[in-house]
């Protein structure tokens, strides 16, 4: 049976192959937390990491994810206190918050990369995450500071 | 007798006339070439193995070029690190960046949308197996070159990553320029069909891939 691990948990798989990641996350699997938004990978609202990469769930097949490690926002920590999460708190980044999920998951991916990442560098890897609240001062302000966050945590 | 011989030297005279006026024409045509053929001639080793003429293959890219300088073939040949979309070549939504190895950089690498194959509907990421664009140390430009320009380009190793004649050759199965006949909803193919550009793309290579005049 084809299984996959989602937050360090392993899942069989037993859905259609072509069923959109997105769909088993929320849907079979119960983690709300990644949205949908266009379906077409142009917003970003779904992203997740898929062996580490920051993929657009709403575009990816499970054929593509079978016997890969996904990681969503609910594991992208143990208790919620990422870099990232503690910064986005600390700013007050959200409005309506729904695009922040797939936000925080590219933000992710980037100070991985990049850990004391220029505003080029963040524009040059959030430019595909669409916020309607328009919030893209406070999620630059976010990043610059969970950077510091992740350097004093060593 | 005396006419006679007072004819003979005409005759050798237009003779060498006639003959002057056929190496006139032929120096013509050969200098009509002459950019051509120079440029063949300083092209190495490519060229083995090679039957030369310029006229069948000057020819032959014009197929080729009306293929690379289509909308599925050059949006992925930028001029610049922002690869392009669309039938009208707009620069890229969400403008991704190359990277240094051609699959984008950071959280905006190609495959993070464009999958190993057309996500079903319109306006959706297109994909083939290993999308990507050409890494940054061998851009190979397709958009604004004139097809001397570009003709120049492809067989030029220090342009077009070392490849030499069979590698260019095989390049026209490559399974992502072949995507461009398979192009998904809403995208035009290119104007001829695989089967022939792969035609027009060896008899080009194999007749001395010469270069259209400027």
């Amino acid at each position: 049976m084809n299984s996959i691990r989602i937050n360090k948990k392993k899942y069989t798989v037993d859905v259609d192959s072509e069923m959109p990641l997105l769909w088993f996350l929320r849907d079979h699997v119960g983690l709300t937390g990644t949205k949908y938004g266009c379906g077409v990978a142009q917003c970003g609202a779904c992203v997740v990491h898929l062996d580490g990469e920051a993929v657009r769930s709403c575009v990816t097949k499970m054929k593509r994810a079978i016997g890969k490690e996904v990681i969503t926002i609910e594991g992208l920590s143990e208790h919620g206190d990422h870099p990232l999460q503690l910064a986005w708190k600390e700013v007050d980044v959200p409005q309506c918050g729904y695009c922040h999920a797939g936000q925080i998951m590219s933000a992710a991916v980037l100070l991985r990369e990049r850990p004391d990442p220029t505003d080029q560098d963040i524009d040059d890897a959030m430019t595909g995450n669409i916020c309607r609240c328009g919030t893209y001062s406070r999620i630059r302000k976010a990043i610059h500071h969970a950077a510091e966050l992740q350097k004093q945590k060593g | 007798m005396e006419l006679y011989k007072e004819k003979r030297p005409l005759g050798k005279i237009r003779f060498t006339v006639t003959l002057s006026v056929i190496a006139l024409f032929l120096i013509g045509i050969v200098s009509a070439f002459s950019e051509e053929a120079s440029y063949a001639a300083t092209s190495g080793g490519i060229y083995a193995a090679v039957k030369k003429d310029s006229v069948k293959s000057v020819n032959a890219f014009k197929k080729v070029y009306a293929v690379l300088q289509s909308p599925r073939c050059m949006n992925c040949h930028p001029r610049g690190d922002i690869p392009l979309q669309g039938d009208d070549n707009r620069l890229h939504a969400m403008f991704p960046k190359r990277g240094a190895d051609g699959k984008g950089i950071l959280a905006m690498k190609c495959t993070n949308c464009h999958q190993t194959e057309n996500t079903v509907g319109l306006k959706t990421p297109p994909g083939s197996p290993e999308w990507h664009l050409p890494a940054a140390t061998m851009k190979m430009v397709f958009q604004g070159r004139s097809a001397h320009e570009l003709a120049k380009q492809l067989v030029d190793p220090k342009q077009n990553g070392n490849k030499n004649l069979k590698a260019l050759i095989a390049h026209a199965d490559d399974g992502l320029v072949k995507w461009g006949w398979n192009p998904g909803e809403g995208r035009t193919s290119p104007p001829i069909s695989h089967a022939e550009f792969k035609e027009a793309w060896i008899t080009w290579l194999t007749t001395g891939a010469y270069a259209p005049k400027q």
